[in-house]
This record gives structure tokens, C-alpha cells and sequence, in this order.
């Protein structure tokens, strides 16, 4: 089972890291956003998917690594050290920030961790003097031209997904996965059992920050300019947990489907259905909460589409909680 | 013999409750002592106080020579302190192999064991529960008896010293009860120290060596246990000082 997912993985990345061969500038543009995003996925998967810890602070994390790696790049750091200090400063303020919010459960900790977004934009947005303030700030080129350029990106953000899917297969085999899953069932059974369940939670929770700060930097470095409305996206902040639940929650390979899939058909919509492109991200949302609790992955899994839709719509019918896992 | 935890003085209150007032025993290594007393005279408190789930307002728990009046449940667990939950706990979506796996990978003392060890050691609690049949299915899906013997399987699996059972019985049938009072007995004969709470006398009769009897957050009475049985404070706690007095009169009259 793992060895396929692994080929599975494997082939995926093939083809992403491939299409500066057989794609033209549009194709390579889409496999960078796929590749960012999956890591994004990957890792909200450490708190929302293993833990059972609804995270709503991919952007915050996100945000502060752009502006973390832009910051030092300016200071005059290597793009590859500010990189990691990117990582290594969201690791450490998701650290500190997990100790406060990770005592909240439920709906408490989804929204302290959604207003930490918008907290985090404001204040960026009024530091005029070192962030540049509301008009945002200009990040050190590439040089070379525009595909070349495109090729090195690729190369980057698809290394950070290989990076990040490693890690959650580890931690998937280890005591730390195990634990997590034991909190996302039942913490206080959890806790009896022997598991340091706040300090299993602040791991997940850093894990999960980290190579968004990673790709946060990376993705600056890319676009060459940063402001906070881009960079603390509310949109990208619900999208990265849809893209996990699309896929199914809490396995190794539902993050990558999920993301792959939303972006494919995003594209769809995008060129077929310009008007109606936000009307998806809804109707996504809708679609997984009522039919499809156990993801794309969960389909795969053999209980099949047809059983699991009818068995949600029969319970939607009689009233009753529709996704039940 | 040595005592393998000790309570001094200790007190709980929960707002204007007094769940427990200045109860001090100690239960010695390898005992199975019985804790009785009617609904709501504080039994799981008393649990929970020693398990660090509820901290106490006043008094020491100590356990093999350390104050662990402070502690955190997993602080317990890892010390080699289990219990079972009255209102059972089990981790739903799992398997009952991974719910055993979840003890042996986290609880009890001084180890580090790995994911492969952890099912070893599952598999045999399974056996030794008689659960083995069951050890794919869904935690979720078992029956009120096997929930009861899951969290048995899971508490031992963190292979502890001191084992705590709240009301394993509560819910169960007579045969059930009579297969979870031989493996009590397995357990115990295994070199663990069981603290036993139960509703049936003949539960406590038939397995502990000593009885502790709370009644409303007090340590009324301690000893034998058939001695315990006909004490008067015992019945007064049970039946109403009325009853008692009739209950006794009859007994010495006959
Ligand atoms: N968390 C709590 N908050 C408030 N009161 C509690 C709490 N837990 C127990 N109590 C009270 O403490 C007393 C003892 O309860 P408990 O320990 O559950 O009794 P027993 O297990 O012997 O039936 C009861 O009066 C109960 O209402
Ligand atoms: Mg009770």
C-alpha cells in the first residue's frame, strides 16, 4: 500500500517537474501553482487532517514567509538563506503562537487561527517603514529570461513538495502520527493513554507552518513583489483545507489529489466559465461536506461513490448529519 | 509489604461540592482492594485525583515514594498508573488492534516503543482479552461488553502497576460479568495492583482482599470485606440509617 502510493506520488511528480518539455510557458506556470499549493495541502494536513485541529492559518503562515524571505533577501542574504530563514522564523512564531491558540478546541481554534490572518495583514499593513507598508515591497529578480526563470521555480517549488510529502510519510509511520490520530479521535482518551498532547499538537501545529513559510518565501523570490492583501489571502486560507478534504482528510496522498484536482478544474472553469470561477470553490465545498466525507481518496478506497453518495443522501433526506466519516 | 500509593488528607471541591474530604489510605503492591460506596459519593473523583484529571484542593497523592499530586494524565499513564473510564473511551475510528496499540505505544513506564513493538504487545493483550477475533474491526462498532474489555486490553497494554477499574461491570449480563471477573483475577495473578470499583457485592466478595467504603466525599469504614459488608456504616451509606437499624435487628433477631 505505501510502495504504491509512493509510485503514484513518484509518477506525479514526474510529470509536474516535466513540463517545460512538453508544455508551453501556460502548462509550467500551472505546475508551479499545483506544486505550491500541494505543499500548502501537505502541510495543513499535520494539524487539520492528523490531529483533527481545523487550521485556518495557511495564509498567516504563508504571508510571514513571503515577507520573512523577502525581508532578509533585501537585507542582502542568499536567496537559498532567506529561504530558510523563512522556514525557520514561521516554524518558530507558529511554535510560540500553538502554545496560546492550541488550548482552544473546535470552532474556537479555527477561528482564532483564521483571525490570526487577518491580524498579521494589518500589522504588516501599518509597519510602513519596514514592510513597505500597504504598497507592498520589491523582492531581488532572477536573472536570465523568463523561462529559465520558470524552470528554476519549478524545480524549487516541486522540491519543497518532495521535501514535505517525505515528512508526512514519516510522520505517518511514526509515534507522532500515531499520537496525532489518537487526538483527532479522542483527546482525552488520548492524554490517559500517555500522550503529551500539547506538545504533540505544538509539533503538528509548527510542522504544518513551516513549509508554508518555506514556499511563502519561495513564492516572493518568484513573483519578484510582495503586498499583504496578496500575501495574507483569505481565499487561499479556506481553499488549502478544501483542496484536503476533496483528496480525504488525514492520508498522505489526499492533500496531493485534492490540490491537483482543484487546480485542474479551476482551469477548467477558469477557460470555459470565466463568470462562474468563484461559484466553484462553493459548490466544491458543498459537494464534499454532504457526499463525500472520505475525499476522492476515500472513493478510491473501494467503499465506492455510488454507496457512499447514497448512503450521505439518504441521511440528508431523514434530516440527520450528513458526513459521517 | 509496600505501599505502592498513598493518599494523605486529600480533598476536592467542586464549586460548593465537596466530592471528597480528607480521605487518607494507602493500597500496598499486589492487593486488589475494592472501593464502594452509593452514586455520587465520589469514587471517580477519587480516581480522577489520583490519575491527574482533576487536580485536588487539598492533600498528597503519592505513588511509589513520589509526590504526584500535580501530575498530568499522561504524566500518570507513563508512571505506570491505568484506568478504565465508567463511560468508556475508546478511540472510534480505529481498530481494536489499534486501540491496544495506542497503550503500548505511549503508556507505562521507562519505555520507548517503537509502532512494530507496539503490535506485538497488542496482540498478545488481545489474546489475553479474549478480543482477538475482533482485532480489525472498528473500536466503534463493538458492544457495550466489548468497549468494557477494549479498555481493559488498552489499560494493560501500558502494562501498569497500579490499575484502576471504574465500574468494568456496570452494563454487563451475568455471563459477561463472570468472564470479566476471571480475568480480573489473570490480571491480578500477572502482579498488578488493582483498585476495584464496583456496585456488586458479589464482585467485591468474590475478588478483593480489602474494602475501602466512601460516602459522600468520606473514607466512612476500610477492612475485611465481609466485615465491611455487614458494618453498620457500610448499610447506613447504602440502605438509609433507617433501613439499617431494621436490616440489623433482623439479622440479630434471627
Ligand atoms: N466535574 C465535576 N463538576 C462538578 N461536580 C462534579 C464533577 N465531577 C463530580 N462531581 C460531583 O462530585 C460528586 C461525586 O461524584 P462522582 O465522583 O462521580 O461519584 P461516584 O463515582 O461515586 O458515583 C457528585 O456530587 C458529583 O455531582
Ligand atoms: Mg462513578
Amino acid at each position: 500500500m505505501m510502495r504504491l502510493r509512493c509510485s503514484v506520488f513518484a509518477v506525479w511528480i514526474l510529470a509536474l517537474a516535466s513540463t517545460p518539455l512538453w508544455g508551453d510557458n501556460y502548462i509550467v506556470h500551472l505546475a508551479i501553482t499545483i506544486a505550491m499549493y500541494s505543499t500548502l495541502a501537505i502541510s495543513w494536513n499535520f494539524i487539520g487532517g492528523f490531529a483533527g485541529y481545523p487550521s485556518f492559518a495557511t495564509s498567516a503562515f504563508f504571508g510571514l514567509g513571503c515577507y520573512v524571505g523577502a525581508l532578509t533577501q533585501r537585507a542582502g542574504l542568499p536567496v537559498s538563506a532567506a529561504w530558510l530563514c523563512a522556514t525557520a522564523g514561521v516554524g518558530i512564531f507558529a511554535g510560540l503562537f500553538g502554545l496560546i491558540i492550541l488550548r482552544l478546541r473546535g470552532h474556537y481554534f479555527a477561528i482564532a487561527s483564521f483571525g490570526l490572518v487577518e491580524v498579521l495583514r494589518l500589522v504588516i499593513s501599518s509597519s510602513d517603514s519596514l514592510t513597505g507598508g500597504g504598497d507592498g515591497l520589491n523582492v531581488p529578480l532572477f536573472h536570465g529570461g523568463p523561462d529559465f526563470v520558470a524552470r528554476i521555480f519549478l524545480a524549487v517549488m516541486v522540491g519543497i513538495m518532495v521535501i514535505a510529502f517525505a515528512v508526512s510519510i514519516l510522520v505517518d509511520r511514526s509515534r507522532l502520527g500515531f499520537g496525532l490520530r489518537c487526538i483527532e479521535q479522542n483527546e482525552d482518551a488520548a492524554d490517559m493513554v500517555g500522550i503529551d498532547t500539547t506538545r504533540y499538537k505544538i509539533v503538528a501545529f509548527v510542522l504544518s507552518a513551516m513549509f508554508c513559510g518555506t514556499v511563502g518565501g519561495a513564492y516572493a523570490s518568484w513573483t519578484g513583489y510582495i503586498d499583504p492583501t496578496d500575501a495574507f489571502d483569505a481565499i487561499m486560507t479556506i481553499k488549502t483545507p478544501v483542496m484536503c478534504m476533496l483528496g480525504g482528510v488525514g492520508t498522505v496522498l489526499g492533500p496531493v489529489a485534492g490540490s491537483a484536482s482543484f487546480l485542474l478544474l479551476e482551469e477548467f472553469f477558469w477557460s470555459h466559465f470565466l463568470a462562474y470561477n468563484r461559484a466553484i470553490l462553493g459548490a466544491v465545498i458543498v459537494i464534499i461536506i454532504f457526499f463525500l466525507p472520505g475525499g476522492l481518496l476515500g472513493i478510491a478506497d473501494g467503499k465506492g461513490p455510488r454507496a457512499s453518495f447514497r448512503r450521505s443522501l439518504g441521511r440528508w433526506l431523514k434530516g440527520g448529519p450528513v458526513a459521517v466519516p | 509489604m509496600t505501599a505502592i500509593i498513598e493518599l494523605n488528607g486529600v480533598s476536592k471541591s467542586f464549586g460548593g461540592i465537596r466530592a471528597l474530604r480528607d480521605v487518607s489510605f494507602t493500597i500496598d503492591q499486589g492487593e486488589i482492594v475494592g472501593l464502594i460506596g452509593p452514586n455520587g459519593a465520589g469514587k471517580t473523583t477519587l480516581v480522577n485525583v489520583m490519575t491527574g484529571v482533576t487536580g485536588a484542593t487539598a492533600g498528597q497523592v503519592i505513588f511509589c515514594g513520589a509526590n504526584v499530586t500535580a501530575q498530568r494524565p499522561y504524566q500518570a499513564a507513563r508512571r505506570g498508573i491505568a484506568r478504565t473510564f465508567q463511560v468508556v473511551q475508546p478511540f472510534p475510528r480505529m481498530t481494536v488492534l489499534e486501540n491496544v496499540m495506542a497503550g503500548a505505544l505511549f503508556g507505562g513506564a521507562d519505555r520507548e516503543v517503537n509502532v512494530r513493538r507496539a503490535a506485538d504487545i497488542a496482540r498478545e493483550q488481545l489474546e489475553f482479552t479474549e478480543l482477538a477475533a475482533l482485532a480489525d474491526k472498528p473500536a466503534g462498532s463493538l458492544t457495550i461488553a466489548g468497549r468494557k474489555r477494549l479498555e481493559l486490553a488498552k489499560s494493560l497494554a501500558m502494562q501498569p502497576k497500579l490499575l484502576m477499574l471504574d465500574e468494568v461491570n456496570a452494563g454487563l449480563n451475568s455471563t459477561e460479568i463472570d468472564r470479566a471477573l476471571a480475568l480480573v483475577r489473570k490480571i491480578s495473578e500477572r502482579g498488578v495492583t488493582i483498585l476495584l470499583i464496583e456496585h456488586l457485592m458479589k464482585v467485591i466478595l468474590s475478588l478483593a482482599q480489602r474494602v475501602l467504603v466512601l460516602h459522600q466525599g468520606e473514607l466512612v469504614a476500610q477492612g475485611d470485606p465481609v466485615a465491611m459488608v455487614n458494618d453498620r456504616r457500610v448499610i447506613e451509606a447504602y440502605l438509609g440509617e433507617k433501613f439499617a437499624r431494621r436490616y440489623q435487628e433482623g439479622a440479630t433477631g434471627a
